[in-house]
């Protein structure tokens, strides 16, 4: 075929598309900046609404810090000292997002202890739980789908299984697990965080359930990427059903389930909660639970502001996730 | 030598409910290396489904029987899926149509063309880039090194389709299927695919190609097969075929091709006014092999009432630099009872001017009047009580029905506007079905249970139904097979005879445009190049970017 020709016959669009090649990276760039913003403005209402929340509550401000400690003129002029109580509402509000940008988040008058070394002393152990409930969730999620997907009776199983393990409380999987698991066969211990063992039942109670959510999207999705025409065209090059599967319909597929995976991961945060109490675990749960029930301001506080904090990262993550996965939607500005 | 593929008596079925839905019967089909066959045929003739068993991909639960089935000697009816793989992209290579959606959107260029490659580990990395490159050369895609790492979508829709053929014969199979390989193109894009596809012809490179477009068949194939219901009704030398033919569905599918020559005339049998269900079984096959020349009726023109009128039309989307002027300046007129076409690439704004004539978009400058009334100032509220005088018939008709809707329904809507209802309403819509041969069973009918020909039947009804002045039709024959646009034409060209009522016609098919207008206005990047009567336009055309539309359309030589 004579090249020369159908350059000349090319040239007008290549102007223009050489353009928006270029352009491209620039846009994937600002859009990611512009998730960021705005999950930095997410972060700065989550503090305000903290700060406001301690100002309406009823009550005075500083038995609300205090919580069930007792009070005497010593500690309220601490707290007094340490909130600047006494200086201007406008003036607190920023000293107080001051502090809070500095990682400090006061201190506990219930524990007698500063409220930012004692969560980050609980928070490693949380993540530990919530990121292995997420590999598990992710990894069950993907093998199902890819399994299953487009054939009768393993997709009719896999999706009962599922329906079962989505209905099931994540608790109540917990004691199943420690039954069989450790009372029973022995094979993993009961209660702690010591070594990797102890961490496999409950990223398994909490991540399954998660898993079968994440697995019914996928699946829907590979069937769906696998009815596409593309899906005939890399057939016609030979290529076998699992590459199929895994280097085209799953990228496809994760496209919904992505989206989903984000919004569950709150979920998965406050099911940490119950999974800690349930394997007697350290963790962020734990300290939540009894500076609610010890009505531990500083603490609750504090971990309002971290689950949001979290929450921002993952969903700009899952965005920025979306943006890599589909170059269609970094063209369009 | 023996033939390369070489089947005898086969038969595909798909199972529906308990009894076998036979789509394709008894066919016979031998290919010799070096030549270029053709299945013709409209959609549910069983031309892509005999194309799909040849690569083993006729889909989950189809049963395939044949007393020969050898593709290059080999017994392929006892083929394992591993075998069939084997010979997928090595033995021979599949193109189907629109790249859009058959290639991977989510993956660069490099990549499909690696994976197409399927080395299996034996080249490197830099002898797949320089392979890469080599093929995308080959398929005439200019700067290849540029377009690797782009996805489909930022290819334009002619590179994509090399992009697509490139994949197909990227491990250089003895035989390429192309299945409508330019369906969804534009005429100067399809001219360049079907060059290619010549090229490769002369190059001795066996093809198969499959389509409805007797006219992109008579460029590329030396031996054609007419398909129809899973049959072959007829076989030989393209010229002969399509010179000659002996069988009356050749010649109907070759009578309903739109041109300058059908000017005036019906493309296709008349449906009659009792249709049977099942549009394949519906041309009824009629005595004469030779071509009928039925008139279409006359339409009477009245010069003096202008009921379009378009005047400096500008349009910007966008802003900033990135602004772009899809409507710059347009001005046309259409009178009373007369077809006007406006006709375009993709891109051209003719969508656009559409959507202003409609008053669904607000020009930016310039003005429209329907009628010698103001129609484009209007505020919305102002111009409702007169939108039924101005109906839309859309390319796609079923994403313009209510899908819960019945037929009555979907036509009835109209008649809201003319404030039509109870008996006088349901006496309007059987009058207007009937006038697109649909009887009055299709009236508790739901849209997805009706063929494509049907729906845009439909659509045809609903426009007629509440006596527009203005007719608006947005490519509304270019998603249909040669055969079921033919019957559209018709009972559009009779409708707008009959009530006299103006049509604006968009199409980017040239033929479909010279067999239905009066007038014809050519539009390029926003700007109208050339216009007047679509007989001269087309036969003497001042401009050359209407010669370079003209001379890109395939003819039956």
């Amino acid at each position: 075929m004579d090249v020369e020709n159908v350059t000349a016959l090319h040239q007008a669009p290549i102007a223009s598309l050489q353009g928006r090649f270029s352009s491209i990276r620039t846009t994937l760039l600002s859009q990611i900046l512009g998730r960021i913003g705005s999950g930095i403005i997410v972060l700065w209402a989550a503090i305000t609404l903290s700060f406001i929340s301690l100002h309406v509550a009823p009550g005075d401000i500083v038995s609300l810090l205090i919580g069930e400690q007792i009070r005497t003129p010593a500690i309220e002029a601490a707290i007094r000292a340490e909130w600047g109580l006494d200086e201007p509402l406008i003036k607190q509000y920023l000293s107080y997002l001051w502090r809070v940008l500095h990682g400090d988040f006061g201190r506990s008058y219930v524990l007698q202890t500063d409220v930012a070394t004692l969560v980050l002393s609980q928070i490693w152990p949380t993540l530990k739980l919530t990121g292995a409930a997420l590999v598990v969730a992710v990894v069950f999620a993907v093998v199902s789908a890819v399994a299953t997907a487009g054939l009768r009776w393993p997709r009719r199983i896999a999706g009962g299984m599922e329906l079962v393990l989505v209905s099931t409380p994540s608790f109540w999987l917990g004691i199943v697990l420690l039954f069989v698991f450790s009372f029973t066969l022995k094979l993993f211990p009961v209660a702690g965080d010591r070594n990797f063992a102890a961490l496999v039942l409950p990223a398994l109670s909490l991540g399954l359930s998660l898993g079968a959510v994440i697995g019914q999207v996928l699946r829907e999705g590979l069937e769906r990427a696998l009815e596409e025409p593309f899906a005939l065209t890399v057939r016609s090059w030979g290529a076998n059903a699992l590459t199929l599967r895994l280097r085209h319909g799953l990228r496809h597929a994760a496209l919904p389930a992505v989206t989903l995976t984000g919004w569950l991961i709150g979920n998965l945060l406050s099911g940490a909660v119950i999974t800690e109490q349930v394997f007697g675990r350290p963790g962020l749960g734990k300290i939540t639970v009894d500076a609610v029930l010890g009505k531990d301001l500083p603490v609750v506080l504090a971990v309002a502001i971290l689950s949001a904090f979290i929450y921002v990262v993952l969903s700009t993550l899952v965005d920025t996730l979306y943006l890599l996965l589909d170059p269609r939607l970094r063209a369009r500005t | 030598m023996t033939a390369l593929i070489n089947i005898r008596n086969l038969t595909i079925g798909f199972p529906k409910g308990h009894e076998a839905n036979v789509v394709v019967r008894g066919l016979d089909l031998t290919i010799h290396r070096g030549e270029s066959v053709a299945l013709v045929g409209e959609s549910g003739s069983g031309k892509s489904v005999t194309a799909r068993s040849l690569v083993g991909l006729t889909g989950q639960g189809a049963s395939v029987t044949a007393d020969v089935f050898d593709i290059d000697g080999e017994n392929a009816l006892n083929f394992h899926e591993r075998k069939w793989r084997q010979l997928r992209g090595s033995k021979i290579g599949f193109v189907l149509q629109d790249a859009l959606v058959s290639l991977d959107p989510l993956r660069r260029i490099s990549q499909q063309v690696s994976d197409a490659l399927g080395n299996g580990g034996l080249f490197s990395r830099r002898d797949i880039h320089d392979e890469s490159l080599t093929l995308l050369n080959s398929v005439g895609i200019p700067n290849p090194v540029q377009r690797l790492p782009q996805y489909p979508h930022q290819l334009s829709g002619g590179l994509r389709q090399r992009a697509l053929i490139a994949t197909a014969i990227a491990r250089e199979p003895a035989l390429v299927i192309a299945d409508e390989p330019t369906t969804a193109l534009d005429a100067t894009v399809q001219k360049q695919i079907l060059d290619l596809l010549a090229e490769r012809k002369r190059a001795g490179n066996t093809l198969l190609l499959i389509s409805h477009d007797l006219a992109i068949v008579s460029r590329l194939a030396d031996r054609v097969l007419v398909m129809r219901n899973g049959e072959v009704v007829e076989e030989g030398p393209t010229a002969e075929i399509l010179s000659a033919p002996s069988h009356p569905y050749t010649r109907q599918l070759l009578d309903a091709i739109p041109s300058a020559t059908s000017r005036g005339y019906r493309l296709a049998p008349d449906l009659g006014s009792v249709v049977s269900s099942s549009p394949a079984e519906n041309p009824a096959v009629i005595g004469q092999v030779e071509r009928l020349k039925v008139l279409l009726p006359a339409k009477s023109i009245d010069p003096k009432r202008k009921m379009l009128r378009v005047e400096h039309l500008s349009k910007h989307y966008g802003s900033g630099a990135a602004a772009s002027l899809v409507v710059n300046d347009v001005s046309f007129d259409l009178s009373a009872g007369e077809a006007l076409g406006i006709v375009g690439e993709s891109g051209s704004g003719k969508t656009t001017v559409a959507r202003i004539v409609l008053g669904l978009v607000k020009p930016d400058a310039g003005k429209v009047s329907i009628d010698g009334q103001p129609w484009s100032e209007l505020s919305e509220g102002q111009r409702r009580a007169h939108r039924a005088g101005v109906q839309l018939i859309a390319q796609d008709a079923l994403s313009s029905f209510d899908p819960r809707y019945t037929v009555e329904r979907i036509v009835g809507e109209s008649l809201d506007s003319v404030a039509v209802f109870g008996a006088e309403r349901r006496r309007r819509v059987l009058e207007v079905l009937d006038s697109v041969r649909l009887g009055p069973a299709y009236l508790n009918r739901h849209p997805r249970d009706l063929s494509g020909g049907q729906r845009q039947r439909v659509a045809i009804a609903r426009a007629f139904a509440p006596r527009p002045k203005l007719l608006v039709a947005d490519e509304p024959v270019s998603a249909l097979d040669v055969s079921i646009q033919a019957q559209v034409l018709d009972l559009l060209a009779e409708l707008q005879a009959a009530s006299g009522t103006s049509l604006l016609f968009i199409s980017h098919d040239l033929g479909v445009v010279h067999h239905l207008t009066d007038r014809v206005v050519v539009m390029k990047e926003g700007r109208i190049v050339e216009t007047g009567n679509v007989d001269s336009v087309f036969s003497a055309p001042r401009h050359s970017y209407t010669q370079s539309l003209l001379e890109a359309i395939p003819s039956i030589a």
